[in-house]
């Protein structure tokens, strides 16, 4: 099978238009762009019919500016025998950040959702165990999200007066 | 016949607490001779998370010799250690660990923050990094520096032994001791 990057957008396109919104290509690796209600079913069609069955990572992004988009979640793909990497993102609003889980497909998929939910808040519905995973489990937000100033005037636990951060200088 | 080389050209006199002595006898403080007893056998436990655990272990290695204070002796075992050296960066997740090391430690123990990290979180100004250990336990002294040399560790380990020295008996007794560990929550 011609898994270059011509050919697999031809057969993607063909076959499963209405699972795709898009192709982006950046540095020689492919990206496809998926609805993110049929992000899932996508995945299931690489695994099987193109030999995508590793999963590199998941990851999020936050693009504040993009409204009614703001969160897309990214699947990395690799195909071992071939050595064909594949890239697959699904935007999602970030009012309702739901994507269907990947763990029945790649059960490696459950602590990389856990991570991705802990940094960006994405709930990736159906996942077994969806806890926090890196940070403290007492933390009540989604720290990767670019919605908190650099350095956070409102923040009580960074004592400024002792090391030169404002306060009493002189 | 004299020895063709003399190691220790200038001895030091070992230091002796005020009291009164003779032939076969010293009568003095107890305070005094527990404190220069405990100030020469600190053993320190290491709680190293990152560089200043590679600065440490320079200070431990023979060309600066923790083992001239007295201190070479480390315990990976915190309830017979006296000395918690915190060095490195400590993240929220791993404030109740530290926490709870530092309650394993029996009385009398003192803590040394090494490095800005341990210290104040240092660079580290996160939502995932403990702002300074002294948020969840009491500190006695700051080493400061990033990381710091290790004659700046040297010279806040003498700085625990003066405190180990100069501390009074029922010092650990005192109901402002107790407030202290009181307000980080600790029985």
């Amino acid at each position: 099978m011609d898994l270059s990057n011509p050919a697999i957008q031809a057969s993607l396109s063909e076959k499963h238009a209405a699972l795709l919104t898009g192709f982006e290509e950046s540095y020689g690796m492919l990206t496809v762009i998926s609805p993110a209600a049929e992000a899932l079913r996508l995945l299931q069609h690489l695994h099987d019919d193109y030999g995508f069955r590793f999963l590199t990572d998941i990851c999020a992004i936050h693009y504040p500016e993009r409204s009614g988009e703001e969160l897309c979640v990214v699947y990395h793909l690799h195909n071992l025998p071939e050595n064909k990497r594949l890239r697959v993102k699904a935007y999602i609003p970030i009012a309702k950040p739901d994507i269907a889980t990947a763990t029945r497909l790649f059960p490696g998929a459950n602590w990389m959702e856990r991570e991705t939910y802990d940094f960006f808040g994405v709930n990736f519905v159906g996942h077994p165990n969806l806890i926090r995973i890196m940070n403290v489990e007492e933390m009540d937000y989604f720290p990767m999200r670019k919605e908190y100033p650099m350095e956070d005037a409102s923040r009580r636990d960074k004592d400024d007066e002792m090391f030169g951060r404002g306060g009493s200088f002189f | 016949m004299a020895r063709p080389v003399q190691y220790n050209v200038h001895p030091k006199p070992a230091e002796m607490p005020e009291g009164h002595y003779g032939e076969g006898f010293f009568a003095g403080k107890l305070s005094d001779v527990v404190g220069l007893a405990r100030k020469n056998s600190m053993w320190p436990l290491p709680f190293a998370t990152s560089c200043c655990g590679i600065e440490f272990m320079c200070l431990m290695a023979s060309h600066y010799d923790m083992a001239r204070f007295g201190s070479e002796r480390m315990g990976f075992t915190p309830r017979q250690c006296d000395l918690l050296m915190v060095m490195g960066t400590i993240a929220k997740k791993m404030g109740p660990i530290l926490k709870q090391v530092y309650i394993q430690m029996s009385e009398p123990r003192w803590v040394l923050a090494m490095g800005a990290c341990a210290s104040s979180g240092g660079i580290f100004d996160s939502y995932s990094v403990l702002q300074g250990i002294d948020q969840i336990i009491p500190v006695d002294v700051y080493v400061p520096g990033c990381p710091p040399r290790p004659e700046g560790v040297i010279q806040g380990i003498l700085q625990v032994q003066d405190l180990v020295q100069n501390e009074r008996l029922r010092q650990r007794y005192s109901p402002k001791y107790q407030a202290l560990l009181e307000s980080y929550g600790i029985q």
